[in-house]
């Protein structure tokens, strides 16, 4: 009974072609420009099926989405708004990314930075903006920087996989917040759990009025623009580089490797941390509790997550990154719009993280390698 | 009084055994991927999966068993979907394993509100799996009430223990799987298909992560939620490694896990007049504690985070 | 001598392409049975990709194998295997952590999958007492010698019914104590029936184990020979098609003071064992000291020690009369020591960074000498000044690259240590130390590096060249000095240096204890 089988099977392998696959030793800029994009494609088209399953024409979806976060100025101005903190945690795991700190705890370090921020934005009222404004955004940065630099240190003096630690600190810190605000920090006159107000004079001013995008966008850009040029044009950035490919030759060729590793992760926690300050300031003006999605808090929703997806799909490079950012936010300014115009659910671009994220694996894989028949 | 604490010690260790369920059978899974040598940092989404998928099943369907075997089948589909990103394309393990772990906590979200509950409604729950008494057994005092009288997943967790053991130790298999996690080059040479291993190892972390993720939504509590599985996934990272990737250390290692977090719980319910939020964070504090006080010692699979090509 | 025994195995017109170059073009090669085969050729000349095909490694692009009279297709190691042929790599292929005995059953079939274990080690005990291949079976293989390896090797093809033996470069590790038993283990396994591939670069023990040679150059076949009517020089002109050089000629060089010295320096292994046992060297200007012995007796320790990049637990590293033990890499390159690593791929260079990043490295304090706006110096890179040096140091070294943001890992293995040496040698180094300078490149490359080694020297130099060529330590060294177990065991000059003196030392016994 199994003979025919195995001759079909038989049949099969000889009618099928070979593959083989080859490396291809430089690809052109053209090569490693396409296949990201057509990635980037693919997963749409497998968000087309996600929409598609829950009842709506996945054109009318994507033009929904689209719309919503580029339609009009106020759209746009969403979108920006959203882009913020996402070019700063984008900006932030990259720079970590780059030296191999695998610092997957952006989302605590942002909590971090807006816990600190707000202790200060509460308990200066009365401040003048000039002063109290620089002081969240420094403490801001420095509490993150502890944060991201405590999981650094045991990395390097104890061989502590970086991984694992940095990721339980999000919640550690996330449970410490939840702590504050639903005890010694509770507002006495909100209904739900988070800090008083910060002062008025820690909020940060509108770019345009009416329009949500405030001074924390002029930060995140320069951030971004701060990555661009030590990665091109500083020894530390070289330093970076050359850490991130191979430490162990790196430290044979005289570079500090554990001061390259520590100071990456203060600047890259130091980052987040304002990226939470300026969710804080510019956004919710009260630390706020757990968020609704497991590991997140809700004054982030996810950014430091969402900051890992950012870097890896700009390449852990200062020009991709910007990039990334500005797709992650539409995507998700756009899965809202699309949700209250279709009733697709909202969670659609948490799903299309991974989508994207993984056939951009096999973009780079394609990349740098080319599938050839070959015959017999 | 006596009473009451001899009680609280009974809830206790049965909340403990309850608490290391999920991170028992993870880890056994990470265990598999690890010493055939890839990092599978995919589990906590695998896990997200497993969890939304059993409910979804169960919730429309009303079989647990069935539940149970769909959220196996998912991780699987998680653990090839990991295997063909970094075994056969070689790509980076920590990136394809964050991809996986991307993928499974929104998907997981995505697909329980598209097929059971839009935002906004009241949370729909099902009926989970209730605590069977072994019979002859549950009446031991102490093990009775406590290691006899648990839900089916937490004998199936503890079973697999020597199960995995035996397979690690005793077996063709997990003599191959080690080898190939070792030095894959040397395990090629002597006739071992290094990718085959590799593949089926992801398999079965996949669904012992799957199942364990099933464990939130079907046994610990009656209803999905995004994110439920809060971290235990990466914990289950850190405990492999404090095990030294032994499923006997696991088990160890996975019940001392329990045991901090049954503490909060019972804590609370002993009314001791500590903040309830900072309990929470100890399994978190505990587990980083553990991984600084080996991670020194640690001898990794040496062939770990190391994708394999043949030359020519 | 078996003659007219039956062919085992024959391969016709085997040819096998890689990107860019034609590994083998077109080989025929037999092997009789009982017979031991040398299969001669320069690095690069295909033997190894030749049996890399025998044994399922690689698949052919075209041509046919036939083993006992029937044509096969080999497509695993698995199948090989099962076609009775067995192979022992040069880098071996042993799990480390594993017994000797779960090594030799890894990959074998048992009936239901659970392992038998006792059983295995009966028939390894069996096997080994047979051969003459000592070995214990439940030792773990990483604690075992580089010797006793090889003889696990040997016991995992024969456990699995070998009857044709693969043996890529076997007496390159081993002290030529171990290659003289390593012959007679193979002698008898020859009269027992078993075939032999042997496969080697060095003309001497071809002449001494084998009885029939095949030479390859270039991915082609050359010439089979008895080695009954064949000699040295006949061999070695078909290797290389050119009357060879046997000795490069050593320059004279003024000997200055010392430049280089430890004393009693000792260090730890990776696995925290005493690697280094209170060495004590001292190099002058002008000198060639060579570090001969078996690899893993310390070699790697004491270059690193010097290098900066491991602790010595003991000891001083001093240069240039200044005490540097342990000061970090940067600060010993900044006293003058160049530093050659035997890793090239993975310690001498970062492979995902391009050619210019490599070669300025090492002192990237000379191209950030500017201020920038209000920023000192030290802080922004001079890209411009970079890529001047690079070209000039590209064209200087000859260095074969597309470009200088090529990243390096498209060069060639020559290309690559070239490019280590242009960045370590145009600063004109004080001290050198060169370890394995040579290994796994082609002839050209080595002569090469040979040469710029000898000017280094004669522009006076202080060279510590550490290498397992015992024939690369005798063409260039002025004194030879031979490790075991992480210590010393005599220096002598090379002109007076006996070979036999040399082995001996490598395997254990102290200058001193020998006889003259």
């Amino acid at each position: 009974m199994r003979f025919p089988l195995k001759n079909l099977s038989r049949g099969l392998k000889a009618k099928l072609p070979k593959l083989k696959v080859e490396k291809r030793p430089y690809p052109s800029l053209r090569t490693k420009i396409l296949w990201p994009v057509l990635s980037i494609l693919i997963a749409l088209g497998i968000g087309a099926i996600l929409i598609a399953a829950a009842g709506v024409n996945p054109l009318t979806g994507y033009y929904h989405l689209f719309h919503g976060a580029l339609g009009d100025a106020h759209a746009i101005s969403e979108t920006l708004w959203r882009f913020t903190p996402l070019l700063l945690t984008g900006t932030a795991v990259a720079l970590a990314f780059r030296c191999k700190f695998w610092n997957i705890g952006v989302e605590g370090q942002m909590l971090t930075g807006a816990t600190v921020a707000t202790f200060f934005g509460v308990s200066f009222i009365g401040t003048s903006s000039w002063l109290l404004i620089p002081l969240v955004i420094i403490s801001g940065f420095l509490a993150g920087a502890l944060w991201a630099v405590i999981p650094a240190i045991l990395k390097a003096k104890f061989k502590v996989d970086e991984v694992v630690t940095t990721l339980l600190g999000n919640w550690i810190i996330l449970y410490f917040v939840a702590y504050l605000v639903e005890g010694p920090w509770r507002n006495p006159t909100s209904l739900w759990p988070e800090s008083p107000a910060i002062a008025g004079s820690a909020v940060f001013p509108r770019l345009v009025p009416l329009y949500r995008v405030h001074i924390g966008f002029i930060i995140a850009i320069f951030f971004a623009i701060l990555f661009f040029i030590i990665l091109r044009k500083t020894v530390w950035g070289f330093q970076i580089k050359a850490t991130g490919a191979n430490p162990r030759a790196a430290s044979f060729m005289g570079i500090k490797v554990t001061r390259v590793l520590i100071t990456v992760a203060i600047l890259s926690g130091g980052i987040a941390g304002i990226a939470g300050v300026s969710e804080l300031c510019g956004t919710h003006f009260h630390m706020k509790g757990l968020g609704f999605f497991g590991g997140t808090g809700e004054l982030s929703w996810g950014y430091g997550y969402a900051g890992i997806f950012i870097a890896m799909l700009g390449g852990l490079n200062a020009i991709g990154v910007p990039v990334a950012a500005f797709f992650m936010a539409v995507m998700i300014q756009g899965s809202r719009a699309m949700y209250r115009a279709t009733g697709v659910p909202s969670p659609f671009y948490y799903a299309m993280q991974g989508t994207i994220l993984v056939c951009l694996l096999l973009g780079i894989f394609l990349t740098y390698y080319r599938i050839r028949k070959v015959k017999g | 009084m006596e009473i009451l604490t001899y009680a609280f010690f009974i809830t206790f260790l049965a909340m403990t055994f309850r608490m290391a369920t999920p991170v028992l059978l993870g880890t056994l899974g990470e265990a598999f991927a690890e010493r055939s040598g890839v990092l599978n940092l995919g589990i906590e989404g695998t896990m997200l999966m497993g969890a939304s998928t059993g409910f979804i099943v169960t919730y429309f369907i009303g079989d647990l068993w069935l539940g149970i075997f769909a959220a196996a089948f998912i991780g699987m589909a998680m653990g090839l979907l990991m295997a063909f990103l970094s075994v056969t394309l070689g790509a980076q393990q920590h990136v394809a394993g964050l991809g996986i772990t991307f993928l499974g906590t929104g998907l997981s979200f995505f697909l329980y509100r598209l097929f059971v509950a839009p935002a906004g409604g009241v949370p729909p729950t099902i009926v989970p799996f209730r605590p069977i008494e072994i019979p002859g057994l549950s009446g031991i005092p102490v093990l009775g009430p406590t290691i006899f009288t648990q839900p089916a997943l937490v004998y199936l967790a503890l079973i697999l223990v020597p199960i995995v053991g035996f397979i690690f130790y005793r077996t063709t298999l997990g003599l191959n799987l080690t080898a190939v996690g070792q030095n894959p080059k040397a395990a090629d040479t002597a006739g071992i298909n290094v990718f085959r291993t590799r593949y089926l190892c992801l398999l079965i972390a996949g669904a012992l992560a799957g199942i364990a993720g099933a464990w939130f939504s079907m046994a610990q509590s009656s209803q999905f939620l995004p994110g439920m599985t809060m971290g235990r996934g990466w914990v289950c990272v850190a405990l492999v490694i404090f095990a030294n990737w032994s499923p006997y250390r696991i088990l160890g290692g996975a019940l001392l896990f329990g045991g901090i977090d049954a503490l909060q719980t019972t804590f609370a319910a002993l009314g001791v007049a500590f903040p309830y939020r900072i309990l929470q964070m100890f399994p978190y504090i505990f587990t980083i504690v553990i991984l600084v006080a080996v991670a020194r010692r640690a001898t990794y699979p040496a062939a770990l985070l190391q994708p394999y090509r043949r030359e020519g | 001598m078996v003659r007219r025994s039956p062919v085992v195995i024959k391969m016709v017109g085997i040819t096998k392409k890689f990107p860019g170059v034609i590994a083998n073009n077109k080989i025929n090669f037999d092997v009789r049975k009982g017979e031991i085969h040398a299969l001669l050729g320069e690095n690069g000349a295909g033997k190894t990709t030749l049996m890399n095909i025998l044994y399922g490694l690689y698949r052919p692009d075209a041509g046919e194998i036939y083993i006992r009279g029937k044509k096969v297709t080999i497509r695993s190691p698995n199948d090989a295997i099962g076609h009775k042929v067995g192979m022992i790599h040069q880098h071996f292929t042993l799990v480390p952590p594993f017994t000797v005995t779960q090594n030799i059953i890894l990959g074998l079939k048992f009936p239901k999958g659970v392992l038998k274990v006792g059983l295995a080690e009966k028939r390894v005990t069996e096997l080994s007492e047979k051969y003459g291949l000592k070995v214990e079976p439940r030792a773990q293989v990483w604690q075992l010698s580089v010797g006793e390896q090889q003889r696990v090797e040997i016991l995992k093809a024969l456990y699995r019914g070998a009857e044709i033996l693969i043996l890529d470069e076997p007496t390159s590790v081993l002290t030529p104590g171990e290659v003289r038993d390593m012959f007679k283990t193979l002698r008898s396994l020859a009269k027992a029936g078993t075939s032999t591939v042997f496969i080697s670069h060095k003309l001497d023990e071809v002449m001494e184990i084998s009885d029939k040679v095949t030479v390859l150059r270039d991915g082609k076949f050359v010439a089979t020979k008895k080695t009954s009517t064949t000699n040295k020089r006949e061999l070695a002109r078909l290797m290389v098609k050119r009357e060879v050089i046997f000795r490069l000629k050593k320059p004279k060089a003024k000997l200055g003071k010392p430049a280089l010295e430890t004393k009693k320096v000792s260090a730890l292994s990776d696995r925290k064992l005493l690697a280094l046992k209170e060495i004590s060297l001292s190099v002058r200007e002008g000198e060639i000291l060579g570090v001969a012995g078996v690899a893993g007796n310390g070699q790697r320790e004491l270059a690193e020690v010097i290098a900066g990049i491991r602790k010595a637990t003991g000891g001083k590293v001093i240069v240039k009369g200044k005490d540097m033990t342990n000061r970090s890499p940067s600060e010993i390159v900044e006293a003058g020591v160049g530093r050659i690593p035997e890793d090239r791929i993975d310690m001498g260079l970062i492979m995902d960074l391009s050619v210019k990043e490599n070669l300025v490295m090492e002192t990237l304090r000379d191209f950030s000498d500017h201020a920038v706006l209000f920023f000192p110096k030290g802080v922004f890179l001079n890209h411009s000044a970079i890529d001047k040096y690079a070209d000039k140091l590209i064209s200087e070294f000859k260095v074969i690259t597309p470009s200088r943001d090529a990243p390096s890992k498209t060069l060639s293995g020559g290309n690559l240590q070239r490019l280590i040496l242009a960045r370590v040698l145009t600063r004109n180094p004080k001290i050198l130390v060169a370890s394995e300078p040579t290994r796994g490149l082609d002839v050209g490359a080595t002569e090469y590096i040979r040469r710029k080694l000898l000017e280094q020297k004669k522009r006076g130099a202080a060279i510590l060249l550490i290498s397992e060529d015992l024939e690369e330590i005798l063409t260039l060294s002025d004194r030879i000095a031979v490790m075991y177990e992480g210590r010393i065991m005599g220096i002598v000059p090379a002109r007076k240096a006996k070979i036999e003196k040399i082995g001996l030392m490598m395997a254990g016994t102290p200058l001193n204890k020998i006889g003259r």
